[in-house]
């Protein structure tokens, strides 16, 4: 427990901090992802149905709301606001889920003419329609 | 290959685009207020381990056993088209999030600097950091009320900005301001990729 109170330098350390509850006990303590890099940007589709229910363990509660949510593309940034866990703790989970073949991950290009032209004047465009 | 990565079924799937702009300055310069006024806001958590790099430099308190440490940033996401989204995220204000800026910078399209004129000298660090990296950024002044203004070229002059980064005044809780520095910034990665082919 902490017991001094937040000092001048920790004024970020409000009721928005969220709770006072280690993060990575939900990964077992495990702080790094069994496989994959897990880009903020990278979207997380759930795998196809007819694959749930393989013999690997049951996905825990957390697991099981990525998977829900990931039945649409969905990025890891996302993910993590969605869920409110920490973005770390959220790509440890899409490790297990990526190893267990529940989940198919999509990195975002990586090209130096990434994005193209079309694609910067569709954003122009659409941000001035908003 | 992976397994699980993109051979898959799932893969005929269109899968979305999406950018990554980051809203950088000083603590308090409005970078909230910015990300809140164009997009859907939420607050993203990292529970950061921190490596060796970091903890030395890092000021912890009460925290035993794994270093961790917990930031909460501005995270907003607009919606171009079903096909294309833009992500914003408010950097970490304190200097003590560094390490988190070159995941965030990862990838990047570009960044708004958000500075004000009373304190003009917080978005050094930040201006340095994209410069630094060859990432394109705009400067947006952000009007405070009641703050001297200070002209674009004065602030220009007293950032020691290359000529060709544009520098918007803005104010950053209205939603069409926001928008047009984020449309400034857009049209510069634009201009600047344009002189990069020219130049090849």
């Amino acid at each position: 427990m902490r017991s001094d109170a937040p000092g001048p330098h920790h004024d970020w350390l409000d009721d928005d901090a969220g709770p006072v509850v280690r993060p990575y006990t939900v990964t077992g303590g495990r702080v790094q992802p069994s496989a994959g890099r897990f880009d903020l940007m990278a979207f997380v589709v759930a795998g196809p149905p007819e694959e749930d229910g393989d013999d690997g363990p049951q996905p825990q509660p957390e697991q099981r709301a990525i998977i829900a949510r990931a039945q649409q593309p969905i990025t890891v940034a996302d993910l993590a606001a969605d869920l409110n866990l920490p973005v770390g703790v959220v790509r440890v989970l899409l490790g297990d889920l990526l190893t267990s073949g529940r989940i198919s991950m999509y990195d975002p290009p990586t090209s130096r003419q990434f994005p193209d032209d079309d694609i910067l004047k569709a954003v122009v465009n659409g941000l001035r329609a908003l | 290959m992976d397994s699980g990565l993109s051979d898959q079924p799932v893969a005929k799937r269109r899968i979305p685009l999406a950018l990554k702009i980051l809203i950088a300055g000083g603590f308090g310069v409005g970078k909230t207020t910015l990300v809140g006024a164009v997009s859907e806001i939420r607050p993203l958590q990292t529970e950061e381990v921190l490596t060796d790099a970091g903890s030395g430099t890092d000021d912890l308190y009460g925290v035993e056993g794994k270093q961790t440490t917990t930031v909460a940033m501005d995270f907003g996401r607009i919606t171009i088209n079903e096909d294309l989204q833009v992500y914003l995220f408010g950097t970490p204000g304190q200097d003590r999030f560094w390490f988190l800026w070159d995941e965030l910078a990862f990838g990047a399209l570009g960044a708004v600097v958000l500075a004000d004129t009373r304190r003009l000298a917080d978005c050094f660090p930040s201006v340095d950091y994209f410069e630094r990296r060859g990432i394109p950024f705009v400067v947006g002044v952000n009007c405070f009320d009641g703050a001297k203004r200070f002209g674009v070229e004065a602030v220009r002059s007293a950032l020691d900005l290359d000529p060709d980064v544009p520098v918007v005044l803005c104010d950053a809780r209205s939603r069409q301001s926001g928008k047009e520095v984020l449309v400034a910034l857009v049209e510069h990665v634009a201009a600047r990729r344009a002189e990069r082919v020219a130049a090849n």
